[in-house]
């Protein structure tokens, strides 16, 4: 017969008859100070709803995914049954909100047991969500799979003090995101509450995914902390990472004479110089940094001064500009690019990230271009430029057919390269436009060739003239 | 009183300066039952407090270097060195870290120490204070090899294993002997779950008491297996001295490899090592 003991309700003993004997010597409180006091129950649903709770679906979800199930449970006599529609149709997400703010400081998790009518992902499932606090302390667990046989969940907690007047108690969004995502099942949580379960070990905190980020940035020009969350170890052994609120952090930077941060984690640039901006949660600092380089205010591009007349604008705000499908048409697979358009002062800039290429489509209808002579654009590569930096324009005429890769497209290959480009310093771009047909122009891409390695860039005054 | 001056450490550290001053009036009164009921043998006749910093005490302990015969036969993935980045005593703690590198054609560095031809005995209550690390592939063990393993071939020469654990079941630990017949996968075992805790987040106190009739395996105040010679399906061969080695493995066939959850450099640690006699 084993004796399952150890030592450490001693030592909590102990620690707590420190304290006592610490505060016997400190001036009482009148009988008049009273503390708020919040429930401190745990139990959110166990065969109903626990301690006074409400439901509210989200907006454009199914109404009626969410109902109480007789028939199927863990325990007792009832379990929470979602039904998840067909893709195309709606989702299921909701909010169980307490009806008043509960303390969970205890806590350490929220755990349920679940079951589905087939394997499934729940795409987003947690707590947090409370639109008087502006989900200031959400928690997002994605990608949640279950099975259909009950098995017991659990949720941890990023940093339960900050917990102590939460009415965010649960929350879920599961719906088919495309046709083969499945849809059309149901699945079932049981048994929800938080526990103290004290296996939640080994903290981990992150800031940008763990990355040490490096950006140029500007005075007024705001960045925001991204990419948050806490890793705990199970008791398992299996690390669980959520998405934690910035509200679980707090944000420090070296030099806030440059760079000054909230609890939201929005970065401002007030300063000229380089400054770090690092994290810490529930006192572990947490991996990933920011390390802003603000240039000052921002450098814009220079200012068109051609007549509108002899101008078609592809993206300027000087101009008006022709229809464009997209800047970035995210294609995959293949395009790495992604976009951080920015704007200060109603000047906007187009900003890649990541890049590989990237195109401009204008499909709706194609730019005719045939009393234009020139193609111009400026461009600015901020902290520094790769010493293999090779860029290519390509600019697509899609012929008669209007039809990308319709068999009669052209295409002009404009080549920039090392030597005309200056790190944190806008370049213009103008060339003589050659395309013989340019009155069907769909298309101009931007792409890294022989082996540039160009990762961000910014774009503006795309346009034709004459 | 060993026991004690230990508990007060362990506090010193939860608790903020301003109230060590008032732990100290206060801690005899919550310290109500330091002894161990589980353990009955007092004499104590070698300990190390890990209180020098710096390297190990070399009168105590030897480095085991390398990687043995197939990774210590037991396809281990670690180069054990003596280098500090390994093995260091620091803050009254042993420091055995397992970090993640190319050294010598291994991908992982951690160390083993021995106290062999240094300190052996047989029969008596060995036991440590550890707390150890986490994650796949990790495997910490604090254990006894016969002192004639060299010539009387393993696993003849007995083998006791005081402590080992998997770093992907943070909350279990296991107690085994291996002899002729019941080795490797055949050992005579057991294991010890915690309750609403884990064994990665503090230190425990692992230890056996052995005598001729029996080893006692007990974690803390609990003692969870007795071993007797008619507990094993071969010859009892723990009737002579003993070492010890502290070590913490990376992968092999029986924590596995580890994965890309495992999380380095990991470090075992030891407050103490005592050895006592009936």
């Amino acid at each position: 017969m084993k004796t399952r003991k150890n030592i450490y309700p001693k030592i909590f003993l102990c620690i707590g008859l420190i304290f006592i004997t610490a505060i016997s010597c400190e001036r009482e409180l009148s009988d008049e100070a009273e503390f708020a006091t919040f429930s401190t129950t745990g139990e959110i649903f166990t065969d109903n709803f626990q301690g006074g709770l409400d439901y509210f679906p989200f907006g454009g979800s199914f109404a009626e995914a969410f109902s109480v199930d007789f028939n199927e449970k863990y325990l007792g006599s009832a379990s929470m049954r979602f039904d998840i529609p067909q893709f195309g149709v709606s989702y299921g997400g909701a909010t169980f909100p307490s009806l008043a703010p509960r303390d969970l400081s205890q806590y350490d998790a929220l755990t349920f047991w679940a079951k589905a009518s087939q394997g499934a992902d729940i795409n987003e499932i947690g707590f947090g969500i409370n639109g008087e606090t502006n989900n200031k302390f959400q928690v997002t667990m994605q990608n949640l799979p279950l099975t259909t046989v009950w098995t017991k969940y659990v949720i941890a907690i990023p940093d339960a003090s900050k917990l102590n007047q939460e009415k965010g108690m649960f929350w879920y969004a599961e719906g088919a995101e495309n046709s083969f995502d499945e849809g059309g099942y149901t699945f079932w949580i049981d048994e929800l509450r938080f526990e103290k379960l004290e296996t939640i070990a080994q903290p981990r905190p992150a800031i940008f995914n763990g990355q040490d980020v490096v950006q140029t940035a500007f005075i007024g020009s705001p960045i925001t902390v991204t990419g948050l969350t806490q890793t705990f170890n199970l008791a398992n052994g299996q690390n669980q990472t959520v998405s934690a609120a910035p509200s679980y952090f707090t944000f420090t930077s070296s030099d806030t004479d440059i760079a000054i941060v909230n609890e939201l984690g929005l970065v401002s640039i007030i300063g000229i110089g380089t400054a770090e901006i690092t994290a810490v949660l529930g006192g572990v600092a947490a991996e990933g940094t920011l390390t802003v380089n603000s240039v000052g205010d921002f450098q814009f591009a220079p200012t068109p001064t051609l007549d509108p007349s002899t101008v078609l604008s592809v993206f300027s705000d000087t101009y008006t500009n022709v229809p464009v499908d997209y800047y970035n048409g995210f294609w995959t697979p293949g395009s790495t690019t992604g976009s951080a358009d920015f704007a200060i002062n109603g000047d906007n800039i187009l900003s890649y990230t990541n890049f590989n290429y990237v195109g401009t489509a204008m499909s709706s209808p194609t730019l005719d271009a045939s009393s234009m002579t020139h193609f111009h654009l400026n461009m600015y590569v901020p902290d520094n430029v790769p010493s293999d930096f090779d860029f290519l324009i390509s600019i697509e005429d899609w012929g008669a057919n209007q039809i990308d890769n319709g068999g009669d497209d052209t295409r002009q290959q404009i080549f920039v390269d090392v030597s005309q480009v200056q790190p944190d310093t806008w370049i213009t771009v103008d060339v003589p436009l050659t395309l013989t047909n340019k009155n069907n122009i769909g298309l101009i891409i931007y792409e890294n060739i022989n082996g540039s390695s160009l990762s961000n860039f910014y774009i503006d005054n795309v346009y034709f003239h004459q | 009183m060993r026991n004690k001056t230990n508990k007060i450490k362990s506090l010193i550290k939860v608790v903020s300066i301003p109230f060590i001053a008032l732990l100290f009036l206060t801690i005899t009164n919550c310290s109500t039952d330091e002894t161990q009921t589980v353990t009955n043998f007092t004499n104590l006749v070698m300990s190390d407090e890990f209180d020098a910093e710096g390297a190990p005490n070399s009168a105590l302990w030897n480095y085991e270097i390398g990687t043995g015969n197939n990774g210590w036969g037991n396809n281990e993935l670690q180069y054990y060195t003596d280098r500090t980045e390994n093995i260091k005593v620091e803050n009254g703690y042993l420091l055995i870290s397992a970090n993640k590198e190319a050294y010598n054609g291994s991908s992982y560095t951690s160390a083993r120490i021995t106290t062999q031809g240094l300190f052996e005995q047989t029969h008596g209550r060995f036991e440590a204070r550890i707390r150890v690390p986490y994650g796949k592939g990790l495997w910490p063990a604090f254990w006894l090899l016969g002192s004639d393993c060299e010539t009387n071939i393993w696993p003849q020469c007995g083998e006791i294993d005081i402590m080992e654990y998997l770093g992907d079941n943070p909350d279990t630990v296991f107690g085994s002997v291996h002899g002729p017949g019941y080795s490797a996968g055949e050992a005579v075992t057991k294991e010890y779950t915690l309750e609403n805790d884990r064994f990665d987040t503090g230190f425990h106190v692992f230890g056996i008491e052995w005598t001729p009739d029996y080893i006692n395996y007990y974690v803390d105040d609990a003692l969870y297996q007795q071993i007797t010679p008619a507990d094993v399906p071969g010859e009892w061969v723990f009737n002579n001295p003993f070492y010890i080695i502290l070590n913490l493995a990376v992968g092999g066939n029986f924590p596995g490899a580890p994965n890309s959850e495992t999380v380095f450099p990991q470090t075992m640690l030891v407050d103490y090592v005592r050895v006592y006699q009936q």
